[in-house]
C-alpha cells in the first residue's frame, strides 16, 4: 500500500493513496476526478496541465505528487461561486477558446502572470505565456489578458 | 475556353465505377428518407419533430448539430441556422451532438471531391457532384471534415427549423382558435395578438407533432435574418473556461479502469515477440493485451490509472517483424524522385491540348523549379483517446470523434456485429484537424475493452505514441515549369507532383469493402483547380506508395500545392520583371474569377501593398482556391541578423454567405497559423522504420511569442457558399516564403522554411 498524501486542493484538505512519484496531474484527474488540468505531453512542454501551487504556475504533468509543497488551485477553484474570475470573463468576452483543449492551461497562466504583473506589456505576455495552443487563438489571448489586466486593476 | 480542357473521360469513368453500387441500387433507397433517430432516443415528454429539434414539456428546446465541435464553432453555427428559422434566441437553447446515424450524413463531403474545380458550372461537373452526394447519403457519412458542415446544413437545418415552427403556429391557432395571422412567435412562445395570452412551444408540442410537415418551405430571406450573418458567442463558451468535462479524455464511468497502446511503428508491422513480466511487474498494472485490427497491430496496457499504463507500456519489450522496404526518409525521396521521372499516374484539369507546348519551351523564358514538402503530424492538443465498454450484446464507446459511422461500420466489422450494435457518444475534441476523421484510437479502446468486460476502460495515448502513430499530411514533391514570354505573359504551365495517394491509404483502413477507384484529387488540389488565365496548363500526378499511414490534415492537398503553385507565382512573377500582386491579377481576368480578383484587391489595401518598407522587411501575396472558399493572404516579416519575425498577417477571404463572421475569422485566423507553423520547424522524418519525433520538444508548433499580428476581412462575391476550417491554412506557407524572399532574396523551396533560415 502507499503512505497517504496531504494535498490541499481548491481550498479542501484531503489525502489520497498513490505512488508519490506519480505526476500530480495524474493524481488529480484519475484519483480525485479533477478534470480541469489537461493533458497534453507528460514533459512539461505544452502547459495543459497548469495548476497553481501557492498562487505559482506548475506543470503538474512534471510534478511528483508526494513532492508538492503548498496549497493547489486548479481552474475549478479560481471562480467565487457563480461569479467567474476576471481572466475567465475576459476569455469569454473576447470568445478566446476554439476547441478549448489547451485554455484551462492559459487561464491559470495567465492568472499567475497577473499576479505578480498586474499591468503586462506584450512583450511581459509572450514571455511569461508559453503554453502551447494548436487552434492558435494567441491574438485573442493577448488582448483578454490586456482587458482582464484592466478589470483586476480598477 | 473550357476549364475542363483535357479533362480527363477517364477520370470520371473512374469515379463513376465507386458511385455504380451506390447509384444502381441506391435510387430506392435515397428517395426513402431515413427514420428519425430521436424516436428511439426521447425521454418522456419529448416531443422530436424531426432528426433536429426536440420540445420538452418544460419548454426545453434541443437542437441537433450532428457534427463534430472541435473548435470552428459549428454546433454554434449549426444551431443558429434552425434557431433562425424557429424563432429562438440562441441562449434559449440546448445544443447536442445527437446520436450516430445516418439520417445525419453529410451529402457536402464527397461533394468537391469530383475531379472538377469548384467554379466549374459545366453540367459534367454538377452531374459529378451530384453523384457524390448520393453516394455520401448511401453510405450514410456522418462526417464532419472538407470544411463542409455548413454548405451540406444550409438549407436543410433551416427547413428542419421551418418546420418545426410550421407545425407549432398551426397547433397555436387552434389552441387560440384564431388564425395565423393573428399570432407573434418571440423566445419559445407564440401569443395571440387579440388576447395577449402566450402559450409556449413545449405546451404545444405533443398536438403540433401530429400535424403534417409543411410541403413547401418558406425559408427566410436574408435581410430577415436576426441571428444568422451576426457574430455570435458559441455555446459552449462556459464549459471552455471553466474547465467543463467536455472532452474525451474527461470521461469518467463507474468501476472503469484506464489504459493506454503501444503499437507496431506502422500498419503492416506486426509483433514478433514480446515480454511483458517488467510491465506488469509495476504497481497498478493489471493486464497486457494484443490487439491485432485492420488499422494496426499492437499491445494494450490495462492499468488502475493512467500513469500506471503509461509506465506500463514503456516497460514492453516488444519485438517487431517489420517486411517493409522503405525504412528512412532518404529512401522515401528517391521513391519519389523516381516517381517523376515515370509517365503519370493521372492528370485533371489543364488547358491546351498539344503535349508538345509543355516540352519545347526555350531555355531563356523557361522557369523550372522543384519545391518539396514533408511528412506532417496533426498534434491535437488532446492526444488520441477513446472510452470502451463490452455491454452484453452492445459496445458502448464514447470519443471525440470527425466520423461516428465510421466508428460504428469498422467497429462492428471487427467483431462481426451489426453496426446498430455499436453505440458511439460524441464528445467535444480538443483538436480534429483531420486526425480524427480515423477509427485507429476508437477501434483499439474497442479492443482492448473485450478484455476489461464488463468494465469500461479509457485509454489514452502518450504524446509520443500519437506523434509517431498519426496518418500524415503526406511528403512530396513538385516539379513546376512554366513559360514566361517576354511581354511578361505566363503563357504555359506544367506542374508534376509525385506524392503518395491520401485515398489509397485511408480507404482499406475504414471502407475495407470498396476499392478506390478514379484519380485521387488529393494529390493535385491547389494545383489543377485554381483561377488562372493561363493559355497552356498541364497537371499531372505522379504517385508513389510510401508504406506510411497517409490521412487528411487542415487543407488535404492543398497544403501540399498551395505551397508549390504560389511560390511558383511569384517566381514567375519576378521572372516576367512584374509585382506578383499585378501578375497575377493579369493572369485572372475571366469573369468566373472575380471573387480572387477581389480578394487579391483588397488584401492588397489593407496591407498597404507596394508602398515602401525599411530594409530588412518584405511582404509576400498569396491566393489560394479551397473548399469553396477565395483566400488571399499577404505576410509581413522582418530579416534580421539572417533571423525572421513574422511581423503581421492579412487575409481575405470570400466565402460567398458568411453565417457567422466572428466565427469564421477565428477559423482563418487559426487556419493562418496552422499553416504558418509547419514552416517555423515541423517535420515527421523516418529512420530504422521509425518515427523520429516524438513529443513537442522535437515537433513544436507556433508559440505565442512567435505570434503575428493578423487582420482579416470577409467577402461576399463568390456565387455558391464555401467552408471556413482549412481555407485560412494553404496560403500562408507561400505568402511567408515569398516575403522572406521579398526581404532578402532568398528563395527558400522546401518546408520547414527553418531547415534553410531562422525563425525567432
Amino acid at each position: 500500500m502507499y503512505p497517504k498524501i496531504p494535498l490541499t486542493v481548491n481550498g479542501q484538505k484531503q489525502e489520497i493513496e498513490a505512488d508519490p512519484e506519480m505526476p500530480l496531474l495524474w493524481a488529480l484527474r484519475d484519483i480525485m476526478d479533477i478534470k480541469g488540468p489537461k493533458f497534453g505531453c507528460g514533459v512539461a512542454a505544452c502547459g495543459a496541465c497548469t495548476v497553481l501551487i501557492d498562487g505559482e504556475a506548475v506543470r503538474s504533468c512534471s510534478q511528483p505528487v508526494g513532492e508538492v509543497e503548498g496549497e493547489i488551485t486548479t481552474i475549478e477553484g479560481i471562480s467565487q461561486g457563480d461569479e467567474l474570475h476576471a481572466v475567465q470573463q475576459a476569455w469569454m468576452k473576447h470568445s478566446v477558446p476554439q476547441c478549448g483543449y489547451c485554455q484551462s492551461g492559459q487561464i491559470m497562466a495567465a492568472v499567475a502572470l497577473l499576479e505578480e504583473n498586474p499591468d503586462p506589456s506584450d512583450e511581459d505576455i509572450s514571455d511569461a505565456m508559453t503554453n502551447l495552443c494548436r487552434c492558435g487563438t494567441y491574438p485573442k489571448i493577448k488582448v483578454a489578458i490586456k482587458d482582464a489586466a484592466q478589470t483586476l486593476g480598477a | 475556353m473550357s476549364r475542363l480542357g483535357k479533362y480527363t473521360r477517364r477520370a470520371f469513368l473512374g469515379l463513376g465505377v465507386a458511385a455504380a453500387g451506390g447509384l444502381a441500387v441506391g435510387y430506392y433507397f435515397y428517395q426513402k428518407p431515413y427514420a428519425n433517430p430521436l424516436d428511439a432516443k426521447k425521454a418522456e415528454g419529448e416531443t422530436p419533430f424531426n432528426p433536429y429539434v426536440m420540445v420538452d414539456a418544460d419548454n426545453t428546446i434541443t437542437i441537433i448539430a450532428p457534427r463534430a465541435e472541435m473548435g470552428q464553432g459549428v454546433h454554434t453555427t449549426l444551431a443558429a441556422l434552425v434557431a433562425e428559422e424557429l424563432e429562438v434566441p440562441l441562449e434559449q437553447v440546448v445544443v447536442e451532438h445527437g446520436p450516430s446515424s445516418p439520417a445525419y450524413y453529410n451529402s457536402s463531403m464527397l461533394e468537391e471531391s469530383a475531379p472538377f474545380p469548384f467554379y466549374d458550372e459545366s453540367v459534367l461537373a454538377e452531374m459529378a457532384r451530384g453523384s457524390m452526394k448520393i453516394v455520401a447519403k448511401f453510405l450514410g457519412l456522418n462526417m464532419t471534415g472538407g470544411s463542409s458542415s455548413m454548405t451540406d446544413a444550409f438549407v436543410k437545418m433551416r427547413e428542419a427549423g421551418y418546420a418545426a415552427k410550421y407545425v407549432l403556429v398551426k397547433a397555436a391557432a387552434e389552441h387560440f382558435g384564431t388564425s395565423e395571422e393573428n399570432l407573434t412567435l418571440a423566445d419559445g412562445a407564440i401569443t395571440d395578438n387579440a388576447s395577449g395570452k402566450s402559450v409556449t412551444y413545449g405546451k404545444l408540442a405533443r398536438k403540433a407533432a401530429a400535424i403534417s410537415p409543411p410541403s413547401e418551405m418558406k425559408l427566410k430571406k436574408a435581410k430577415d435574418w436576426k441571428i444568422l450573418g451576426k457574430s455570435q458567442k458559441r455555446v459552449e463558451l462556459k464549459e471552455k473556461v471553466t474547465g467543463g468535462q467536455i472532452f474525451g479524455i474527461d470521461v469518467q464511468l463507474p468501476d472503469m479502469l484506464y489504459g493506454t497502446v503501444k503499437m507496431a511503428p506502422r500498419k503492416g508491422v506486426s509483433i514478433k515477440s514480446y515480454d511483458k513480466t517488467e510491465a506488469l511487474a509495476i504497481p497498478g498494472v493489471k493486464d497486457v493485451v494484443e490487439i491485432k485490427t485492420i488499422a494496426g497491430e499492437g499491445l494494450g496496457v490495462i492499468a488502475t490509472n493512467t500513469w500506471a499504463a503509461f509506465k506500463g507500456a514503456e516497460a514492453l519489450e516488444v519485438e517487431w517483424d517489420d517486411p517493409l522496404s522503405l525504412q528512412n526518409t532518404d529512401q522515401m525521396w528517391s521513391a519519389l524522385e523516381n516517381a517523376l521521372t515515370q509517365e503519370a499516374t493521372f492528370e485533371l484539369g489543364g488547358t491546351g491540348s498539344d503535349a508538345e507546348v509543355f516540352t519545347s519551351i526555350p531555355e531563356s523564358e523557361a522557369v523550372s523549379v522543384q519545391y518539396r514538402v514533408p511528412f506532417l503530424a496533426h498534434a491535437t492538443m488532446e492526444p488520441m483517446n477513446a472510452t470502451a465498454q463490452h455491454d452484453g450484446g452492445t459496445i458502448r464507446v464514447w470519443t471525440g470523434t470527425q466520423a461516428p459511422g465510421l466508428i460504428q461500420s469498422v467497429v462492428s466489422s471487427h467483431f462481426d456485429m451489426d453496426s446498430a450494435d455499436i453505440d458511439v457518444t460524441t464528445t467535444r475534441l480538443g483538436g480534429g484537424f483531420g486526425r480524427r476523421l480515423e477509427v485507429d484510437f476508437t477501434l483499439y479502446a474497442a479492443v482492448i475493452a473485450e478484455a476489461t468486460a464488463p468494465h469500461p476502460v479509457k485509454v489514452t495515448w502518450t504524446r509520443e505514441e500519437d506523434t509517431q502513430h498519426d496518418t500524415y499530411r503526406p511528403m512530396a514533391i513538385g516539379e513546376f515549369k512554366g513559360q514566361v514570354t517576354p511581354d511578361g505573359t505566363l503563357k504555359t504551365m506544367d506542374m508534376h507532383v509525385a506524392s503518395p495517394s491520401i485515398i489509397q491509404s485511408v480507404m482499406p483502413r475504414i471502407f475495407p469493402g470498396i476499392s478506390p477507384a478514379g484519380p485521387d484529387n488529393t494529390v493535385l488540389d491547389g494545383a489543377f483547380n485554381q483561377p488562372l488565365d493561363v493559355e497552356n496548363i498541364r497537371c499531372q500526378a505522379h504517385v508513389a506508395d510510401l508504406q506510411v499511414p497517409l490521412g487528411f490534415w487542415r487543407s488535404v492537398g492543398n497544403s501540399i500545392n498551395g505551397f508549390f503553385h504560389e511560390s511558383f507565382m511569384d517566381e514567375a512573377a519576378h521572372k516576367a520583371g512584374k509585382d506578383p500582386l499585378e501578375f497575377r491579377l493579369a493572369h485572372l481576368t475571366s469573369d468566373e474569377f472575380l471573387p480572387a480578383r477581389e480578394v487579391l484587391k483588397r488584401v492588397a489595401e489593407m496591407s498597404g501593398w507596394g508602398t515602401p518598407l525599411p530594409a530588412g522587411k518584405g511582404r509576400g501575396i498569396a491566393h489560394v482556391l479551397s473548399f469553396g472558399t477565395w483566400t488571399a493572404q499577404v505576410v509581413q516579416v522582418d530579416v534580421t541578423d539572417n533571423t525572421v519575425t513574422i511581423e503581421e498577417v492579412w487575409a481575405a477571404a470570400d466565402p460567398g454567405i458568411v453565417l457567422d463572421p466572428g466565427m469564421f475569422k477565428d477559423q482563418i485566423m487559426s487556419g493562418i497559423n496552422f499553416g504558418l507553423s509547419q514552416a517555423l520547424g515541423q517535420e515527421i522524418t523516418w529512420a530504422d522504420g521509425q518515427v523520429e519525433q516524438a513529443n513537442f520538444d522535437t515537433y513544436d508548433a507556433m508559440r505565442m511569442y512567435q505570434a503575428p499580428k493578423i487582420t482579416i476581412e470577409l467577402l461576399e462575391n463568390s456565387p455558391r457558399m464555401g467552408g471556413a476550417g482549412e481555407p485560412g491554412t494553404p496560403p500562408s506557407t507561400p505568402a511567408l516564403a515569398n516575403a522572406i524572399f521579398a526581404a532578402t532574396g532568398k528563395r527558400i523551396r522546401q518546408m520547414p522554411l527553418s531547415n534553410e533560415i531562422d525563425f525567432i
